[in-house]
């Protein structure tokens, strides 16, 4: 059996103020992720599926703060390191792409330096050099002209081609995992498929294991291997991806994939209605079932 | 069936691009919407598809009334909404409603619900104060809030329920026609799908026209009669649902519903999909629409829409 990449275990965070927790936001979620490995985080907003993926990155803002567990990154835990070591780790070994590209990216800096910026920090290269490898990274995100698009502010592209810019980023390095954190919700179909395409693609020919965080289950099943699905602070169910679609176990699971209009699910007699989640909700009995977490097939088997 | 509820008839909408060009100086314009025509008739929904900048909103903004359009009639029962002796928009208010994408953006923060219910009735002669309590009690109901939340602001309520705000503001004036604007795409999946039952009840209940804009083509497929797809300002393909989800003819509707992310697990099928759609006229092709560079967009060529089958129709060039 491989060893996890990362091993998210029994975290808990909450707001906290005074050393008293005030709000439990997650109450203990456990996941792996396997090197080369695509995992999603499906759950409504407010669910607690971003709040993860900002304590693995160690982005947490006061009050928000980890009250409980470990994160293994490699074997280390994340939350021992110093803010120091944390740096170092971040963008390089993990590595963050963001919703809304125009907000994460600099205004005032061409996208070429931006991603020099990369290499000059992490891997000590020159400039000259480092500006040349980020005409190559940008030439592997498929944008095209990319000795000319380097010199471009980011007001100056499209949205597609902005979170392209910040794929090739986050790519830069060579990250053992990326994280993406609703990368394409700010874009239109077309432009969102191309871009799921890229991160598929790109993942699977470096091997950087993938941390995809969404609301929308389409998007996860087109790129993800295992999905795990999030609701107020706990994954509440697992599974591999074909899995959980064809046999959704908990009632939270079967409400959210009701609950979406599918397309070429109507047919010509009529509509299905939509389910409405709240209505479970509402039915506490339901959730109070223990959560369905399937455990992994041992490696080896047909996955 | 006495004819159409609304018609639109070779609609233009151009704006001015302010700026000097590629090529220097001078006044450019930007076709938004380029002679775009339809009908939509009494109890139907017909939804309009496409990305950003195909000119969908701008068609809506123009039947509402919000867009002055720079050619072409649009008309409610016989009625000339555009020109010189088009009614005020207090008058087409009656008619024809919008709900908006954002509901909070929409809503007045100042206002209590009760407030921005009543003004409406308000501006057409309702003085009553029983009266509209009365009206605004029932269309508070019949979107799924209770009455003694009316006196509440707009920051007090959840994303879902201000959509059910917007939607009661859209009816209180019983108009027959309802544009909806994305109505669903800035809520949360469950909460998406209350919205959309609710619509859909309503639509039935009312028997209400529903003109929908939507880049989300899984809603729209669940809750179209007819739909139209736009690209460029013009209508690529028309049809009803059945024809453009199961039989999509032109390769930039094809392309779009490929580009959905779908749980089914079948690969991208829809955009390999070559075989020519039957009615096909000889000697006829589609007009290259640019799909080969991504996010760069190529104006197409010369053409026209062509009936391949009965309702259904797409957008050919013109014949040598």
């Amino acid at each position: 059996m491989t060893e996890a990449l990362l091993d998210v275990r029994d975290l808990r965070l909450g707001v906290v103020q005074k050393r008293a927790t005030l709000h439990a936001i997650l109450k203990g979620v456990s996941f792996q992720i396997l090197p080369g490995e695509a995992y999603g985080l499906v759950g409504e907003s407010g669910s607690g599926k971003s709040v993860t993926s900002l304590a693995i990155m160690g982005l947490l803002g006061k009050p928000l703060s980890v009250t409980g567990g470990a994160l293994l990154f490699k074997g280390q835990n994340l939350l021992d390191l110093s803010k120091r070591e944390m740096r170092r780790l971040r963008g390089n070994r993990i590595a963050m792409i963001f919703q809304e590209p125009m907000t994460a990216l600099n205004p005032l800096a061409t996208v070429g330096r931006q991603i020099a910026e990369m290499y000059m920090l992490h891997q000590g290269k020159g400039r000259q050099e480092a500006q040349e490898l980020a005409i190559e990274a940008l030439a592997s995100v498929r944008v095209p002209n990319p000795d000319r698009r380097a010199k471009d502010y980011p007001h100056q592209m499209s949205g597609g081609l902005r979170q392209r810019v910040m794929i090739a980023m986050a790519l830069a390095c060579d990250p053992d995992l990326l994280i993406a954190d609703e990368p394409t919700t700010a874009l239109d179909v077309t432009v969102q498929a191309e871009v799921l395409r890229l991160i598929k693609d790109l993942c699977a020919e470096r091997g950087t294991a993938v941390l995809f965080i969404s609301h929308d289950l389409g998007v996860i099943a087109s790129i993800c291997q295992r999905v795990g699905v999030m609701y107020a602070g706990c994954l509440v169910e697992e599974n591999e991806t074909k899995a959980l679609f064809q046999d959704p176990r908990h009632e939270y699971t079967r409400g959210l994939l009701g609950a979406l209009p599918q397309l070429g699910s109507r047919s010509q007699n009529g509509r299905r209605r939509l389910v409405d989640i709240d209505s479970i909700i509402a039915d506490r009995s339901k959730l109070t079932e223990t959560s369905f977490i399937v455990p992994r097939r041992p490696q080896g088997g047909q996955a | 069936m006495n004819g159409p509820l609304l018609r639109v008839d070779d609609l233009h909408v151009r704006f001015p691009v302010s700026g000097a060009g590629l090529l220097g100086s001078g006044r450019r314009m930007l076709h938004a919407v380029n002679g775009v025509s339809f009908e939509l008739a009494k109890g139907e929904c017909l939804s309009i598809v496409g990305e950003s900048g195909c000119g969908k909103s701008t068609t809506a903004l123009s039947i509402v009334g919000l867009q002055e359009p720079t050619e072409g009639t649009i008309r409610y029962r016989d009625q000339l909404l555009t020109g010189p002796d088009a009614p005020s928009r207090l008058q087409r208010a009656k008619a024809v409603q919008i709900v908006f994408q954002d509901p909070y953006a929409s809503l007045n923060p100042r206002q209590s619900i009760h407030t921005s219910l009543a003004a409406p009735l308000r501006l057409h002669g309702v003085t009553s104060a029983s009266e509209i309590s009365d009206r605004v009690e029932v269309m508070l109901n019949s979107v799924g809030l209770t009455p003694d939340q009316a006196k509440r602001y707009p920051h007090e309520f959840s994303g879902g329920q201000r959509q059910r705000i917007g939607i009661a503001r859209a009816l209180i004036l019983e108009p027959e026609v309802v544009v909806l604007d994305e109505p669903v795409s800035a809520l949360d999946v469950s909460i998406r799908a209350q919205i959309i039952n609710l619509l859909l009840d309503l639509q039935e209940k009312f028997s209400l026209s529903y003109l929908m804009i939507s880049h989300d083509l899984s809603v729209v497929e669940h809750m179209s009669d007819r739909v139209l797809v736009m690209y460029f300002g013009q209508i690529v393909e028309e049809g009803g649902w059945q024809h453009i989800f199961e039989a999509p003819a032109h390769p930039y509707t094809r392309r779009l519903i490929a580009a959905i992310p779908k749980p089914d697990f079948s690969s991208d099928e829809m955009a390999q999909k070559t075989d020519p759609t039957p009615g096909l006229p000889s000697g006829r092709g589609f007009v290259s629409d640019g799909s080969n560079a991504p996010d760069v967009f190529v104006a197409p060529a010369p053409s026209e829409l062509v009936e391949v089958a009965p309702g259904h129709r797409v957008r050919l060039g013109l014949a040598d």
